[in-house]
């Protein structure tokens, strides 16, 4: 592997990859609501995909949800997730917080995608959000012989 | 390009596996100059920690030189010799800017293995196992190196690659031990493990302004290097009631600050207790780490002092003195190292001579040699403190 030959192909393979990293959006149905604390009551045992699911992202509030519209990531999980978001205490940010829409299972696309754990991809998406707000871009794992060759 | 790569029960060799690419706008690729052995690897061998797959590439100690970068890369430039953070982080977090960069939120794609383990998802590292961070080794050709602008360190003309490599792990872990330990001028400390971490925490704590560094271990060569190289006061812990020992060159108060730069000291002997069965019930033949270095530091250190954890624990520790440190006052930290918060003035500090890496290399070997250089280390055979790999 040659550094003279590296560079172009390189970037081939970058423009591609970066591609393949985008998802179709899906538009978001659902207003922003607020995380009433009163309006649910709690069992106890297992989540069933009630509890706010909340990462701090340490950026202003219009830069984590711009013109107040849904990033990406949380548009995927379509209108099954209610949004709810506040200035973090101490200067750290916003918080962001989601849940499943109404406290019940997931619907639509995010229902195919959610498996036994709601909270785990609430989690994962709200972090998605949080890296595409403090760095510009989703880190990608190294490929894996897994993956398959490498396109470009 | 070649790497050396865990093998499952054939143990490590050297295979063709795919090159890396740029997957991300900030990263960089790097032709491995120089990739160390660390202690930390040693877990992951021994089937602790996350589990490594067949394939994986391991290392994460390394230096080398930029043979390309992605357009969002701005402080190196092809062709540039940099030394390598062991700890991926991205700079740009919270955590980040307050100079944790351990702690950092984005800067490992394993998030729900750590989720899982340690309850929180923390900066990433190379050579670790695909299903915790996605980050492949250094012991290879090539590496790829996310957020390079953050992680990726030129280095000074007067420092040689064999030194400089120390600057991506030992080094900046060493200095942590010291930074954790608030180690001030008149200190005693005491520092457990004479291996690279356990003497460049030595140094930290003498340019610190310690007035005595004692480190502990069992391995003579070990202790003769520490006091050759570093200036530390040895102790040989098979030989020596350490704790009396240590009150007695301490004014009967006990070091004020205690490092462990051991890591697990597991032998499998000993009687299994309910931490064994807890973690033998989640993974057949697991068992908990022994911290056998940190209880002896808690019984040493002096009341109000600081315990300092350097060593790599991979899940739970049993039998800690958790009575000794509430009544003794006494104050423990740990961390994985922030080096990108040290490493320019440590680099700077390695080319005025302040801190000296050259003696860490012992065993200096191509990459085909790996699985003997990791039996050398493992086994602290010939002297060796570190086994480094030149691909």
């Amino acid at each position: 592997m040659g550094s003279g030959t590296r560079g172009a192909r390189a970037v081939a393979r970058t423009a591609g990859a970066m591609a393949a990293g985008a998802v179709a959006a899906v538009t978001a149905a659902r207003a922003l609501r607020g995380p009433g604390r009163a309006n649910r009551s709690r069992t106890a045992g297992p989540d069933r995909g009630d509890r706010w699911q909340v990462v701090t992202v340490d950026r202003p509030p219009e830069r984590v949800l711009p013109g107040g519209r849904r990033p990406e990531p949380l548009r995927r999980l379509g209108d099954g997730v209610d949004v709810a978001l506040r200035p973090a205490p101490g200067g750290r940010g916003t918080e962001l917080a989601a849940r499943s829409a109404g406290g019940g299972p997931l619907t639509g696309p995010a229902a195919h995608l959610v498996g036994d754990d709601p909270g785990l991809l609430i989690r994962e998406t709200l972090r998605q959000v949080k890296q595409l707000a403090e760095t510009g871009e989703l880190l990608r794992p190294d490929r894996s012989p897994l993956d398959g060759p490498a396109r470009g | 390009m070649r790497a050396l790569c865990w093998l499952g029960a054939d143990g490590l060799g050297v295979r063709e596996v795919p090159d890396p690419e740029l997957r991300n706008s900030s990263d960089a690729i790097v032709r491995v100059r120089r990739s160390s052995t660390c202690g930390a690897d040693l877990p992951l061998l021994g089937g602790r920690g996350p589990s490594l797959t067949v394939g994986d590439v391991l290392g994460h100690e390394f230096l080398g030189d930029v043979v390309e970068v992605g357009p969002g890369v701005r402080r190196h430039r092809v062709g540039d010799r940099v030394v390598v953070c062991a700890v991926v982080s991205c700079g740009s977090c919270w955590y980040c800017r307050q100079g944790r960069y351990a702690c950092c939120d984005n800067g490992s794609t394993g998030t729900a293995v750590a989720e899982q383990a340690w309850g929180q998802p923390v900066g990433g590292c190379y050579g670790q196992p695909r299903s915790a961070g996605g980050f492949a080794g250094s012991h290879a050709e090539y590496v790829r190196v996310p957020y390079a602008d953050v992680g990726a360190f030129a280095v000074p003309d007067p420092v040689d690659d064999d030194r400089a490599v120390f600057a991506s792990d030992a080094v900046p872990t060493g200095w942590l031990g010291a930074e954790l330990g608030e180690v001030c001028p008149g200190d005693v400390v005491a520092v457990w493990g004479a291996g690279a971490v356990g003497q460049m925490t030595a140094q930290a704590a003498l340019l610190r302004g310690a007035a005595r560094v004692v480190v502990i271990d069992r391995y003579p060569d070990r202790l003769r290097s520490a006091e050759r190289h570093v200036g530390a006061e040895t102790l040989d812990y098979r030989v020596t009631d350490v704790v009396a020992e240590l009150r007695e060159r301490s004014g009967g108060r006990g070091p004020d600050v205690c490092v462990e730069a051991v890591g697990m000291a597991w032998d499998g002997t000993g009687s299994r207790s309910l931490a064994d069965l807890f973690a033998a019930a989640g993974r057949a033949g697991a068992v908990p780490d022994r911290p056998i270095a940190v209880r002896e530091a808690v019984h040493a250190c002096r009341k109000g002092g600081t315990v300092v954890v350097l060593g790599t624990f991979t899940g739970f520790v049993d039998t800690f003195p958790l009575g000794a440190v509430m009544h003794k006052g006494l104050t423990v930290r740990s961390s994985r190292q922030h080096g990108q918060r040290w490493i320019p003035m440590l680099l700077d500090r390695m080319a005025r001579g302040e801190i000296d890496t050259g003696h860490l290399a012992t065993h200096r070997l191509p990459l085909e040699q790996g699985a003997h250089g990791y039996d050398l280390f493992r086994e602290r055979a010939d002297g060796c403190l570190r086994a480094v790999f030149t691909p």
